[in-house]
């Protein structure tokens, strides 16, 4: 009887057996990779707005407080978004023909309001308070990077569970006096494990376990 | 080495394991013509076609499940483990007497399993495959299924080790594993068997590719043997320990009427007993439409009956020590909870069992009926079904009646329970009728050792 395969199936078995366990982990790796990819998670990823705000510009360039706009961060659970008022306290003044803050003008003449694009969308699952972190020192730039220097805003951080819990494990690592909350570019004055450290007891930050209970996010 | 086959030499092979006037070639043919004929008989037609049928039943159920959600089944507090539990629990258990019977039967040189180890083992797949759902269908989100297993996630958690439901998917994911590689490698020579003996060129190259090029030389048998008595060894351990982690989901948690240490041996004993009787429901209607008496005997079924019948004591044995425990312990909540199975809502189910695993077996004393397969099969099924009945009363009994009396509620099984059940079943039916069509399904090259020929060979060689 004739053979059935030929000489070089048994170099192509032999590969083939090697070859699927270098597959699996080839797409096990590319799998991780795109998910932790700003492809997936946005990070990075700038939101085209109705009107394009530079916080570059209003921050970084005439040093106004983030509270000037965002009054109720460090009260409420939401970090507010200006009403436009807000806006035509300057716009009223300056640039006030420009043809791109004409939404603005309009929004305020009738009445209306403008409709951002949500930038840091988290799961509707996920209970976030913005209060309770400004006020137990996790500045803002931990959490929107140098807003100081986005020409239009952008997501900084992946938002996904492990970069909470890096700092709901280890607040230490992140805390800053609350005095240099809306710092940008903030480097602790010392050694960041002992002034960490010091103000989670000054500021009666929680243990890990309560901080990384299911239902202290998730209620 | 040479000691050892001595010992084995010493001792003559019992006629009965293969009836007389077989030859190498004559058992060959008769294995191989079942898979490599052009008639199928209709016994198949109709066994596949249920199997089929009962798989779109399968289909049909959990894609509703997976529309709706698990709200679709009976399940209410306070019992929400209900058939999806029991119904993984019994096919699990189902397994392990494949397992049982090529690894632990083959470390003990019972020459008997290797008429019957093949099919077992392809038994013990399905099963698994068919236990392994029910956990992943029992999820709300059964998509993410996957988040089981600890593997670097974007959450930065990790499963509960702690959770017994975790050890679980190891025990069942590790036990798939040994029992997939056990049965394929087993099968190589008879692939090449089946090479070689192949008409068409298709079915050539397919059944070439399977053997891996096993050419049968001296060497290739002697490192299977080598790679057959090491897998053994490895799925010897699963035997015992996968029904036992299974177990754990129960014992670890503290509700009356689970919370017991002696569910371990009491749970392995169950698997193997119901295990048998799947072997025997199985070889039973095989042998007599194949013509197969002579490799699966009388021998055979003797055998498997008196396996049922002691895992049978054992398990009576744990029924018994289940009332007594009750009662001894003087625990109000597990005293409670043995009442409420005798008398309560589910006593027509707690007797039953009762009737179908401890009195209905005690038949089986009798070698009368050890030696009539119709009798053998009826007891096979009726043991299957109270095996089935046992998990449904641990679960959903002790569920249903616990600490608070306000919180008590009973399960009504609704039309889906039974669809996905059934469904499984067809599943199962499915995938054995394809085995028996497309691979031998008693192993050639070890039912040929059995002949009074192998053993002559060898002792004119030494």
């Amino acid at each position: 009887m004739s053979q059935i395969f030929n000489r070089s199936s048994n170099a192509l078995a032999r590969i083939s057996i090697f070859g699927v366990v270098f597959l699996i982990a080839f797409a096990g790796w590319a799998f991780d990779t795109l998910n932790r990819s700003g492809y997936m998670t946005r990070q990075g990823e700038v939101r085209e707005q109705p009107v394009p705000f530079s916080h570059a510009h209003h921050v970084g360039a005439l040093g106004i407080d983030c509270r000037y706009c965002h009054t109720t961060v460090e009260t409420s659970g939401f970090a507010n978004i200006p009403p436009i008022k807000t806006c035509m306290n300057c716009h009223s003044q300056i640039w006030k023909t420009s043809p791109t803050l004409e939404p603005v003008r309009e929004a305020f003449r009738t009445g209306g309001t403008i409709r951002w694009t949500r930038v840091y969308d988290l799961p509707d699952f996920v209970y976030f308070n913005h209060s309770i972190h400004v006020n137990k020192g996790v500045g803002c730039e931990t959490c929107h990077g140098r807003i100081d220097k986005m020409a239009l805003t952008a997501q900084h951080p992946t938002l996904q569970m492990s970069w909470c819990l890096d700092c709901h494990r280890n607040p230490e690592k992140y805390v800053r006096p609350r005095e240099s909350i809306t710092t940008m570019g903030y480097e602790p004055a010392g050694n960041q494990g002992e002034i960490g450290t010091r103000l989670v007891a000054e500021y009666k930050i929680q243990d890990a376990r309560t901080l990384t209970s299911c239902s202290t996010c998730h209620r | 080495m040479a000691e050892e086959q001595n010992v084995v030499m010493e001792r003559p092979e019992p006629h009965e394991i293969i009836a007389p006037g077989y030859t190498f070639s004559s058992i060959t043919d008769q294995i191989a013509s079942v898979v490599q004929t052009k008639r199928t008989p209709p016994f198949w037609f109709l066994g596949f076609g249920l199997g089929l049928a009962l798989l779109g039943v399968f289909a049909i159920s959990t894609t509703l499940l997976f529309i709706l959600g698990p709200g679709i089944w009976g399940l209410r507090t306070p019992v929400m483990w209900g058939f999806a539990i029991t119904n993984f629990v019994w096919w699990i258990g189902i397994g392990h007497a494949g397992t049982l019977i090529s690894a632990i039967l083959l470390l003990l040189n019972q020459k008997w399993r290797n008429s019957i180890n093949r099919f077992a083992e392809a038994m013990t797949l399905f099963a698994v495959a068919c236990a392994g759902m029910f956990p992943i269908l029992h999820l709300g989100r059964p998509w993410l299924a996957f988040w089981l297993f600890p593997y670097p996630d974007t959450m930065g958690i990790e499963p509960n080790f702690r959770s017994p439901l975790v050890w679980d998917v190891f025990a069942v994911s590790t036990y798939a594993t040994i029992s997939a590689v056990f049965w394929f490698v087993g099968l190589i020579p008879d692939l090449a068997t089946l090479r070689d003996r192949a008409g068409n060129k298709i079915a050539r190259v397919i059944y070439g590719l399977l053997a891996m090029g096993w050419r049968g030389s001296a060497k290739h048998w002697s490192v299977y043997e080598t790679a057959s008595l090491l897998l053994a060894g490895l799925a010897t351990p699963l035997v015992l320990s996968v029904h036992t982690v299974v177990s754990f989901d129960f014992t670890v948690a503290i509700v009356p009427g689970w919370h017991s240490t002696f569910f371990p041996p009491y749970f392995v004993a169950g698997a193997i007993y119901s295990g048998f009787a799947m072997v025997l429901v199985l070889a039973i209607p095989l042998r007599s439409v194949y013509g197969l008496e002579g490799l699966i005997t009388d021998k055979h079924l003797d055998n498997c009956g008196k396996v049922m019948l002691a895992t049978g004591l054992i398990v009576a044995y744990a029924y018994i020590l289940e009332a007594f425990t009750g009662w001894y312990s003087g625990n109000i909540f597990e005293a409670a909870a043995i009442h409420h199975r005798m008398t309560g809502p589910y006593m027509s189910s707690y007797w039953s069992l009762v009737a179908c695993n401890i009195i209905a077996p005690q038949l089986l004393w009798f070698k009368r009926i050890r030696n009539t397969p119709a009798l053998l099969f009826l007891s096979s099924m009726v043991v299957l079904c109270g095996m089935w009945l046992e998990r449904f009363v641990i679960i959903v009994s002790s569920l249903a009646q616990d600490f608070v009396t306000s919180s008590w509620g009973i399960f009504h099984a609704t039309r889906w329970d039974w669809g996905v059940f059934l469904g499984t079943i067809g599943l199962f039916l499915t995938l054995f009728f394809l085995f028996i069509r497309g691979l031998p399904m008693i192993s050639i090259f070890e039912v040929r050792t059995l002949l009074p020929h192998a053993k002559v060979d060898k002792e004119v060689a030494e």
